[in-house]
């Protein structure tokens, strides 16, 4: 890539643009993943016994299925929120920043 | 080809005749034998197609980079649902209960982070390796280095698992020896990795999730079925055979060092895995790299619910059915151990829901995942090999790719050969953990310098070489230093020895069955605590922080006139991994 073209993208409002929300988006669902993760792991750090609080008094099962399977489902949930959103709104944008390249 | 494929039949057929000098006793299942032939002709089959598509260097590392994100989503999610997951999981489920699915959820978390963090700049930015993108605007040779002598620990590593689940898997399929069983995946995979590349690679892979999904969905639903499909009745009787301790988090988590430990490893470990990063060179664009992970997480994710129903299905239909009991082993141990050890649990409850014909479905699935996994990473090793050392350190990037492709085949030989060699020798270690240990070095070598040579300007080639060689060392030494080698293998033979004299000393004083087994149990514990010099059965919370802090130290304090070029160079880097632009280059056909 040479100097100019560079320095012709990196001050294009566009990328600028893009690159602002993309990565707050992405570290925004990061975080919200971390979060959920290193919370549920560390709950079982500290204690242990809480997920093994039966669902319902005189039920075997606990309530550590319902959270351990959301955690799954929330991965993959926000996998999709991601996916969504960078395949519409951002690819576009990268379109755009990309066919002004070509027009110079 | 055709020649190659006779002299498969027959070393087959010739496996299957073994059966009269077998170490176990298992009958002989045909259903079992010919599914399993059916699926090798096949993958054989896909080999010998895709080896007339494979002409080019690109063609061998990317399978052409023509993979959609669909299939390259199955793809991943096929090296994923390795022999490890299947069976160690469902084993650990089996035999912790809860425990299992808190291990399966650290293998799922790393996905979406990848996604956010790394896909599309991985697919924006590399070609053939990940250390295409790591040394992308650093000195090429020590970057390479490290990143290629990453690559390869992390492969072997998780070789080892998988050899190891093959040998046993075959073992108690055909009766044959573990050696033969082992030398017999070794050959097939050199032979689909060789002839087929990344596009046979990618297709056995595809096909065996679709396989491996579909029949693990056929158990839980069975398992299910008998219980009306209410699981408050299958966890009731898998406690009333077991305990209620299985229901709650039990010992593998036990203090908040080893959660957040554990969690790091598994998620940037997951991040810095050769043999996944490189399905990212497999799609066309961004786009197709970004709904790769998408599916693959689902797949993933759904195929970890399976393994937990599937564990449970274990405790209620395996574990004390006399069926699957190992006679030989309970009169000398007592409990309740089952035939092949307990990573078998998934492969005899398949028998237990649907007879001998499921059976050999399951157990040639599996046979086919360990037979997929292991050609994924052997051509992610061996391309370590010959992208990174022979073509860009040893010949500075002055080779045609025919010449690359053929050290690539050379290096698959002896890899495949190594895999064999060490399949042998770790026989009897618990192979879900050792996948474990690839994760360390995975999350404390090859990740660091993968994100930070995306994201941080400053990062120099000092600091990436010097912090990242900090990294792996630190991995590597805490990893011996630590409960499972230190304690359990190195000290193995006083480890035996202190639980004799326990389980010895509670039957002399006339202790119940189940009581000597846990005085055994609890002897070990004891030993291991005392002996492990570095206490922690993970090391990436360490490792991984010895590695960003070192990188960051060494790059600050470089002042070279390299690393200034080096920090002027990461804009236009950064604008290339942010929109693709420059990327087309990488991905013409």
């Amino acid at each position: 890539m040479k100097k100019e073209m560079v320095d012709a993208i990196k001050n294009d409002p566009d990328f600028i643009h893009l690159v602002k929300t993309r990565s707050s988006f992405a570290w925004t669902l990061t975080i919200i993943m971390l979060v959920i993760y290193f919370g549920f792991v560390l709950t079982i750090a500290f204690d242990p016994k809480l997920l093994g609080t039966p669902l319902s008094a005189g039920s075997v099962t606990t309530i550590g299925i319902p959270i351990g399977i959301g955690v799954i489902v929330s991965a993959f949930i926000l996998t999709g929120i991601y996916v969504r959103r960078a395949n519409g709104e951002f690819d576009e944008l990268t379109a755009k920043i990309k066919s002004k390249v070509k027009g110079e | 080809m055709k020649a190659l494929l006779l002299a498969l039949f027959s070393a087959a057929a010739f496996a299957a005749e073994a059966l009269s000098g077998a170490v176990e006793k298992q009958p002989l299942n045909m259903s079992a034998i010919t599914m399993f032939l059916i699926f090798v002709a096949a993958t054989l089959g896909i080999t010998y197609w895709a080896a007339k598509r494979t002409k080019t260097a690109k063609d061998f590392y990317t399978a052409g980079g023509g993979i959609t994100g669909f299939q390259n989503g199955m793809a991943i999610a096929g090296d994923y649902m390795s022999a490890a997951s299947f069976l160690g999981i469902s084993a650990l489920v089996y035999t912790k209960g809860y425990d299992g699915l808190i291990y399966s959820i650290g293998f799922l978390v790393g996905w979406p982070i990848i996604l956010f963090m790394v896909a599309e700049q991985l697919r924006n930015l590399g070609k053939y390796t990940f250390a295409d993108v790591a040394s992308y605007r650093l000195r090429q040779t020590p970057i390479r280095t490290l990143a290629a002598f990453g690559s390869i620990l992390t492969v072997v590593l998780y070789l080892i698992a998988q050899m190891v689940g093959a040998g046993k898997l075959i073992q108690l399929l055909f009766g044959l020896d573990y050696e033969v069983a082992v030398i017999l995946v070794g050959v097939l995979m050199i032979l689909y990795v060789t002839f087929g590349g990344m596009l046979a690679t990618t297709w056995v892979q595809i096909i065996k999730a679709f396989l491996l999904l579909s029949g693990a969905t056929f158990m839980a639903v069975a398992v299910m079925a008998h219980y009306n499909f209410n699981f408050e009745s299958l966890f009731s009787t898998a406690v009333s055979m077991k305990d209620q301790a299985i229901m709650a988090p039990g010992k593998l988590v036990s203090d908040p060092v080893s959660a957040i430990s554990l969690g790091i490893a598994l998620m940037f470990g997951t991040a810095g895995l050769p043999h996944i990063l490189m399905r990212f060179f497999t799609v066309s664009d961004a786009k197709e790299a970004r709904k790769s992970v998408f599916y693959a997480t689902g797949f993933i994710g759904y195929f970890y619910i399976l393994t937990f129903i599937i564990g449970f299905g274990a405790i209620v239909m395996v574990f004390q059915n006399p069926h699957y009991l190992d006679l030989a082993k309970q009169a000398t141990d007592g409990g309740a151990p089952i035939l092949g050890g307990d990573n078998m649990a998934a492969i005899h409850l398949s028998h237990a829901v649907g007879g001998d014909f499921f059976l050999g479905f399951i157990s040639a699935v599996a046979f086919a995942t360990i037979l997929a996994v292991v050609s994924g990473l052997t051509l992610a090793g061996a391309s370590a090999i010959s992208h990174d050392l022979y073509a860009s350190v040893i010949r500075a990037g002055r080779v045609d790719g025919m010449m690359e492709m053929k050290v690539s085949k050379i290096a698959t030989v002896v890899l495949g050969l190594v895999a064999i060699y060490l399949g042998i020798i770790f026989e009897k270690q618990n192979i879900a953990f050792m996948v474990g240990l690839a994760f360390a070095v995975a999350a404390s070598a090859n990740f660091p310098i993968l994100f930070l040579s995306m994201f941080w300007s400053k990062l120099t080639t000092r600091g990436a070489f010097i912090g990242g060689m900090i990294g792996l060392s630190t991995a590597i030494i805490l990893v011996i230093l630590g409960p499972m080698v230190w304690a359990e293998i190195i000290n193995g033979d006083a480890l035996k020895a202190a639980v004799a004299a326990a389980k010895a000393a509670a039957t002399a004083s006339g202790a119940s069955a189940g009581d000597i087994v846990k005085a055994g149990d609890v002897a070990k514990a004891a030993f291991i605590k005392q002996t492990a010099i570095f206490p922690y059965q993970y090391p990436a919370l360490f490792s991984v922080a010895a590695a960003f802090v070192s990188i960051w130290f060494f790059s600050i304090t470089d002042r070279s006139e390299n690393s200034r070029k080096e920090e002027e160079a990461f804009e236009a880097q950064y604008i290339r991994s942010q929109t693709g632009i420059g990327a087309e280059g990488a991905i013409e056909h």
